[in-house]
């Protein structure tokens, strides 16, 4: 059972947050502006790290924001990403 | 290879069993293979097999980092199965339950193959809507999928609770007769001796650190103890794709997740059939020819290298698992462990060549030990001839840039 | 029986009356069901798993690996340890697996057939046949007792709890650390395994600060408890070590009568471990015969118990501790014979016990063989002058310690062989654990108080002050043996067997026969051997493992490393793990107002997804599910019906920017909306696949109202949601959840409007109220929203509403509909009547590959909008083309044919065949209304082949059939509209 840092509500359980994938991802502005195989590569590829990975936690059964972390997935060490540096 | 067999059991019983060969060589790496395999667990191990028994290339390495078989091969469940919903899947899956049910004749090595059957528990009109779905297309590939009434559920299994009462009563269970337990450990092993007696060299405590590649296609691999060249490079490294992949600037379409699995202590036989309780929390279990209640659920809802889970998944599989057998809670968890999953976007594996000449891929997917032997066929097929096996063609990775997945929604939770 | 007449902390007051194998016995309160059966001189208590070799106890707590008891009181419990059954009054016990019973046990042929039995043997035979007919008669004799058939009368819960520190262990050490945090200020919680604190004090006697070492930690047990910063459980084992510092530990017996276990979720900053360390057995031939014991578990029994398993012993070691107990054995009145000692040299301390007790010790001395097969006789023993034999009926043994690490790597830390105490200890830490004591390897008492000192002091990085030193000063010690050990193997090739894993019959023999054929690993050592792999986890004999293996391999044993520690520490019940989430609160049923009024009027209820439980239809007496469906729909198809729709999703949106939120989340246009009016949506995944349809409503200018499936609702909340905090996050939009407040039921059929004329109401129900119009006002005085929605495809009005006046609306529409006949409807029926009407259900006719086109709702898709999710992944599906299946409508030729659910559809004229697979029945049943068999199917270029034959082929029934367009029944739409 992770300890998730919600920047809001604290450090809660991991039970009550869901893991919303790597904080990388971001929709492309314009999509008709992308090649097949980069469309492809947002839709479904990962960069999957074996070490730290930032990755967005929705706090689903708090206050229902979304934040990002930074964490481990090795030692599934945790480190809360400032809100400036996003 | 000496042939294993109850004389010779007899044979080695009269000289203290002093003269049992090696069961595989322990070699030093050569400078050069024709192919190098990458990961020595069943996937691994089964290729080279295949690559040196149906394609006659036997200058061949498989490089395992640590022990072999040490991955997936010896975390899961051991249950083998092919109830599956898309008519891309089923053949495939049935393939390996063929393949499953004679390889321990053709490895000369008992891989404990136990046809116990599998009974899905139907518990709300959804379930029955997927298994009646699951078994007409099922039946099409001459795959058996029976749907059973309550009192066939009973009869077959007689400890589970069948009152009116629960919060979601069994209705009926959908049964899969040919599902198998196969013993894990076995299967690395059998493929590994088999193969290495056809001269494949397997090299454990060898991990991989880098590919090279010349003009977009493979020449050998980096290694802990040092270069090896290669022409064509399989990767086969359940839980470390995005990894290794990564080395020849490869992404792919997958998450590594934990998936866990746990023992009870061991027990008289009370459980024949492999059971799942879809209708909960995703939970099955079964019994070993040990004894142990061995049970499984869902992967851990986040990713992870860690080959360790969150202890909330063994409590929820562990209320879904008392709420239709009450009488099991007196037994005890005896060990829990975890192996970590390459899961794909869409569930099923990939069997694929990929930007990279010379460089093929074979992700399990989610349930990567059932599909062992159909996998390491095809594979080495892809290997061998360049072009994908006929029951494998759709599982490239073109699927993904098509967008024609092979979701199996249905059963994501039954890994 | 062999009781001594003093000592010990059982009640000799109150004797115990139990069963074990069908012969009764006394014992005491405070006895265990091992020592009792020790002070009634029975021997052998079990059979091994493999050779069934009668078994006596090894130890004396939860290592035990042979006495195994199947709990036939108490509710038939499998696998107990012995040696941590606390003694009953009426207790009923017995052996497992063995049969007829333990003394004499039939499948001890097994033995004779051992050279048959190497490790790792059924891999290579019974490949001939089917394993499944081996298996039958390898499974009968394999498992240990026997599943409980009964429910599981036991009650459980789990709890949550957090601390500063955890401190797990109330030895000596823990409670020293437990003192220090404590007068730090920290919250402190000390778990403890045992009924009362001491550890291994509890056994042994030691001086601490000149008293008594027990005392010492009760006196100082009892001041911790009483302050405020400290929680204190005793009973309770902490299993294992997880992410984040979390300890999970189960709590036996607590103080609450009715509780059987508790599970303990325990987040602390940092964890304290002081579990101590188990003794390990020495390795010779014969060391599994009753009868021979670990040294420590002999003094134990006899200081706790004052139970005495024999009464001429020989004592065989290769450390310091066993001379330890040369007192208290001979207080007890054993004889001791001597010592085998496999050093070559003693200590002066060891000396000096040895010859205060008057003891001959033989060192460098070895055990080549035990006498007597169900009881021990005596022992040959080899030593620099040959071979010789001492007679006894005891043998006690000590191989060294274990440090209990388990935790510890549990956490994600290391270990490493260190040479000197000859065992496996804490390497690289992980995470908040702390190991000290017998735990971290430190044998010596005093160094291990002064290691739970320092230790707690540096856990908050604090340094001690002055005011705090004097309560903090490290107790001084006295009477301890320093621990002095050689480790010493046996030699290659040992005649006899040498046992390393008791109860999984893993012998020397089987390690070699491992290594030589090649297994190297440890890991593969243990699974092709087994050792390791029984009840007891290996705790007692994996270090023997590792240093055969090690020396079968000439490799240092931290090379050769320790196979991984898998939780749990000890075995835990299903039970306490599943707690109180039983029956009805295993994923509570989420309900409606109207659910209790469904259930009292006969429906038969479904899951409804989203854990909605819903009505499937309303049988009548005698009704069959399909008369019921049909009775329902025919009356929502020529009068009036009523269905319950509160559990679809409701969401507010409400903000500037909403119009532009939704036109990027559906394939049409929402900023064209009017207010007032309601419009169909369709949204698809950023793969351009179904995800989910509702009616959206303009409520003012900024604000709408977007309904959505059950099933899904949840799923789209959290999509809205992500893009509107993670990607969109310049659109003003709040985005609410509204489901919980409204309930929602419709009125459909031709006399629906006649219906809601009864009721007195400001809304005009006139031709200007059109079809997706809604207007606010009152029925019966009742705040509503009344929406022209429809699902069913007839005329129709979805009443909204406040929860707490659903029921009472509910009840007024069916007063008012009962001259129409209105009839209240299930999940089921208005399954039919979507198919009739061909309406498309993203969880049915939506596939892996199926796209808006492809489900002929290309018109609701407005490719001509800039952008919206999904529409670039449907200009690929445009853009690759290929073959496609399209939704299509299917009309069996036999007009009463059953179709089945997900049957496949095959090319006219064509058998069954692999190669013919084109598409699948997505949704069947009879159409109570056409009177005939109808179904929608997803057919390889189904657009293009309406009126073409297809075959129909499911698991029971195959038949011809005709393809359609996917609507049958009103295609223009005008009863719904009208």
């Amino acid at each position: 059972m992770l300890e998730i840092p919600c920047p809001w509500c604290g450090p809660r359980n991991e039970s009550e947050f869901v893991c919303a994938g790597e904080a990388d991802r971001k929709r492309p502005s314009d999509p008709e502006a992308e090649t097949e195989e980069a469309w492809a590569d947002y839709l479904f590829n990962s960069t999957n790290p074996k070490g730290v990975v930032r990755e967005w936690w929705w706090h689903v059964s708090g206050c229902t924001r979304w934040f990002q972390i930074d964490r481990d997935t090795v030692t599934h060490e945790i480190t809360p990403v400032e809100e400036s540096s996003k | 290879m000496k042939r294993f067999s109850i004389f010779s059991l007899a044979r080695n019983a009269l000289t203290g069993h002093r003269h049992w060969e090696k069961m595989w060589r322990s070699p030093d790496p050569k400078r050069e293979y024709d192919v190098v395999i990458i990961g020595g667990g069943g996937h691994g191990l089964g290729a080279a097999y295949f690559l040196a028994k149906e394609h006659g290339i036997t200058n061949v390495a498989v490089l395992e980092k640590g022990w072999l078989g040490g991955g997936n091969t010896g975390r899961n469940t051991m249950t083998v199965r092919s109830n599956f919903l898309r008519e891309d899947s089923v053949p495939f899956h049935e393939m390996s339950l063929d393949l499953y049910h004679q390889l321990s004749r053709d490895l000369n090595y008992n891989l404990m193959v136990s046809q116990r059957g599998m009974i899905t528990f139907i518990q709300s009109s959804a379930a029955n809507r997927v298994a009646l779905q699951m078994a007409n297309t099922m039946h099409i590939y001459g795959a058996e999928y029976r749907m059973l009434t309550l009192d066939e559920v009973k009869q077959k299994i007689p400890i589970f609770d069948p009152s009116p009462d629960m919060r979601l009563p069994v209705r009926g269970g959908v049964y899969q007769p040919r599902a198998s337990m196969v013993r894990h450990d076995a299967v690395a092993w059998g493929f590994a001796r088999a193969a290495d007696a056809r001269g494949v060299d397997i090299i454990q405590n060898c991990e991989v650190t880098g590919i090279q590649q010349e003009n977009g296609a493979v020449t050998g691999v980096e290694t802990t103890r040092g270069l090896i060249k290669a022409r064509k490079i399989g990767m086969a490294v359940a839980g470390h794709g995005s990894v290794v992949a990564s080395m020849v600037g490869q992404r792919l379409p997958i998450t590594t997740q934990p998936l866990q699995a746990w023992v009870s202590e061991p027990v008289k036989p009370v459980l024949n059939e492999i059971v799942v309780i879809r209708s909960y929390y995703g939970t099955y279990l079964m019994q070993s020819d040990k004894g142990e209640i061995v049970v499984g659920q869902g992967c851990d809802p986040y990713p992870s290298y860690a080959q360790r889970g969150t202890f909330p998944i063994i409590e929820d599989a562990t209320t879904s698992m008392l709420e239709v057998f009450p009488s099991f809670g007196r037994l005890k968890l005896l060990r829990h462990w975890a192996g970590m999953l390459d899961i794909p976007y869409d569930g099923s594996p990939i069997i694929s060549k990929t930007n990279t000449r010379g460089f093929y891929i074979d992700v399990a997917g989610s349930g990567g030990f059932k599909t062992t032997p159909a996998a390491a066929k095809t594979f080495a097929h892809l290997i061998a001839k360049d072009t994908p096996h006929p029951l494998a063609e759709k599982l490239g990775l073109e699927r993904f840039s098509s967008g024609r997945l092979i979701q199996e929604g249905g059963v994501s939770a039954n890994r | 029986m062999t009781r001594l007449a003093n000592g010990g902390v059982i009640d000799r007051q109150r004797p115990l009356h139990f069963t074990f194998n069908g012969k009764r016995y006394q014992g005491y309160e405070g006895d265990t069901l091992a020592s009792a059966l020790m002070a009634n001189d029975v021997l052998i208590v079990g059979r091994s798993f493999k050779y069934h070799r009668p078994r006596g106890i090894l130890t004396c707590g939860p290592e035990e690996p042979n006495a195994l008891v199947q709990l036939v009181s108490d509710g038939d419990q499998p696998n107990l340890r012995a040696t941590e059954v606390p003694l009953r009054e009426g207790l009923e016990a017995r052996s497992v697996n063995c049969w007829p019973s333990a003394k004499f046990d039939l499948r001890a042929i097994n033995s004779f057939l051992a050279p048959l039995f190497p490790a790792g043997f059924y891999y290579k035979t019974f490949m001939a046949g089917r394993w499944d007919f081996y298996s039958r008669f390898i499974r009968q004799a394999a498992g240990l007792g026997r599943s409980p058939k009964e429910r599981d009368p036991g009650r459980y819960e789990r709890v949550n709890h957090h601390t500063d520190v955890l401190v797990v262990g109330a030895g000596p050490t823990g409670v020293q650390a437990a003192k220090v945090l404590a007068e730090s200020g920290r919250d402190v919680m000390v778990i403890d395994m045992q009924a009362s604190p001491g550890g291994h004090l509890l056994f042994h006697s030691c001086q601490i600060d000149s008293q008594p070492g027990v005392e010492w930690v009760s006196q100082a047990a009892v001041e911790l408890r009483d302050r405020k910063n400290v929680t204190w459980l005793q009973n309770t084992t902490a299993t294992g070590y997880y992410d984040h510092n979390m300890v999970i530990a189960v709590e036996h017996e607590p103080a609450e009568s009715w509780l059987r276990e508790r599970l303990w979720h325990i987040r602390a900053k940092k964890v304290v471990i002081a579990t101590g360390a188990v003794e390990r057995p020495l390795i010779f031939p014969g060391n599994d015969r009753p009868g021979v014991m670990l040294a420590d578990a002999v003094a134990r029994y006899i200081q706790r118990f004052a139970a005495v398993p024999g009464k001429s012993v020989v004592i065989y070691t290769n450390n310091s501790t066993a001379y330890a107990h040369l007192e208290t054995f001979k207080a007890a009145g054993i004889e001791i014979q001597g010592v085998l000692d496999l050093r070559e040299s003693l200590s002066e301390t060891e000396l000096g016990l040895a010859s205060k007790s008057k003891v001959p010790v033989v060192v460098n001395s070895r055990i080549t063989g035990v006498q007597g097969r169900s009881a021990v006789k005596g022992v040959t023993y080899q030593d620099e002058s040959g071979i010789k034999t001492l007679s006894c009926d005891l043998v006690c043994h000590s191989g060294g310690w274990n440090p209990l690490i388990h935790l510890y790597s549990h956490a994600g830390g290391r270990s490493r062989f260190d040479q000197e105490s000859a065992a496996f200890v804490p390497g690289e830490r992980a995470q908040g654990a702390y190991s000290i004591g017998g735990a971290n390897g430190t044998f010596s008492l005093g160094q291990g108080l002064k290691e739970a000192s320092e230790i707690a002091n540096l856990l908050f990085g604090e340094k001690s002050d002055d005011s705090a030193s004097s309560a903090l000063a490290v107790p001084v010690t006295e009477g301890e043996v320093s621990y002095r050990i050689d480790e010493i193997w046996p030699e290659k090739g040992l005649k006899g067997k040498a046992f390393v894993d008791f109860q999984n019959d893993v012998t020397t023999a089987d390690i070699s026969l491992a290594v030589r054929e090649n297994f190297r690993s440890i890991e593969h050592v243990k699974r092709y051997t087994t050792a390791g792999m029984a009840v007891d986890q290996g705790k007692i004999g994996n270090p023997n493992v590792i240093g055969l293996v090690s020396r079968e391999l000439d490799q240092e044993q931290t090379s050769v490393g320790t196979t991984t520690f898998r939780p749990p520490f000890a075995p835990v019940s299903f039970g306490v793990i599943g707690g109180n989430e039983r029956g009805l609160l295993i994923i509570p049923a989420r309900t409606t107002p109207m659910t209790d009024w469904n259930i009292a009027n006969g429906a038969a209820m479904d899951e409804a997804g989203a854990n909605f439980r819903r009505p499937f239809f309303f049988p009548r007496a005698g009704e069959s599910m399909e008369d019921a469906v049909a009775r329902e729909a025919t009356a929502v198809r020529t009068s009036c019906g009523i269905y319950d729709g509160t559990p679809l999703g409701t969401f507010e949106l409400h903000g500037p920017d909403t119009a532009e939120l939704l036109n990027r989340l559906y394939t049409n246009r929402f900023d064209n909306l009017p207010v007032g009016r309601g419009r169909f949506g369709l949204m698809l995944r950023e793969d351009g696949r179904l995800f989910d349809d509702g009616v959206t409503f303009r409520v003012d200018e900024t604000r709408y109202l977007m309904s959505c499936g059950t099933g899904a609702a949840g799923a789209v909340y959290a999509h809205i949601d992500r893009l509107l905090q993670t990607e969109w996050i310049d659109l003003k939009v709040y985005l609410v959840n509204v489901s919980a407040a409204w309930a929602t039921m419709c009125v459909c059929g031709p006399m629906a409007r006649k219906v809601l004329d009864k009721l007195e109401s400001d809304i005009a129900l006139d031709p200007s109220f059109r079809f997706l119009d809604f207007r606010d006002g009152t029925l019966e005085g009742i705040p509503v929203r009344l929406a022209r929605v429809s699902y069913t495809g007839e005329l129709s009005f979805e009443v909204n509403v406040a929860r707490r006046s659903a029921l009472k609306l509910w009840t007024i529409l069916i007063d008012a509909g009962k001259e129409f006949g209105i009839t209240p409807v299930g999940s089921e029926t208005s399954g039919v009547l979507r198919i009739e009407k061909g309406f498309i259900s993203p969880g049915h006719e939506g596939d892996n590959i199926t796209n808006p086109f492809d489900a002929g709702m290309g018109w609701i898709v407005d490719m001509t909008k800039p952008d919206f999710i999904g529409k670039r992944s449907l200009l690929r599906d445009m853009r690759l083309g290929g073959e496609r299946q399209h939704v299509v409508g299917l009309l069996p030729d036999d007009e009463r044919a059953a179709v089945a659910d997900g049957s496949a559809l095959l090319p006219a004229q064509q058998e069954l065949s692999r190669s013919g697979f084109q598409g699948h029945v997505t949704a069947a049943c009879f159409s109570p209304t056409l009177k005939r068999t109808i179904a929608l199917g997803l057919l390889k270029d189904g657009q293009s082949r309406h009126g073409e034959k297809v075959i129909i082929s499911g698991l029971e029934n195959s038949c011809p059939a005709t393809v359609s367009a996917p609507v049958f029944y009103d295609p223009k739409g005008e009863r719904m509209r009208g």
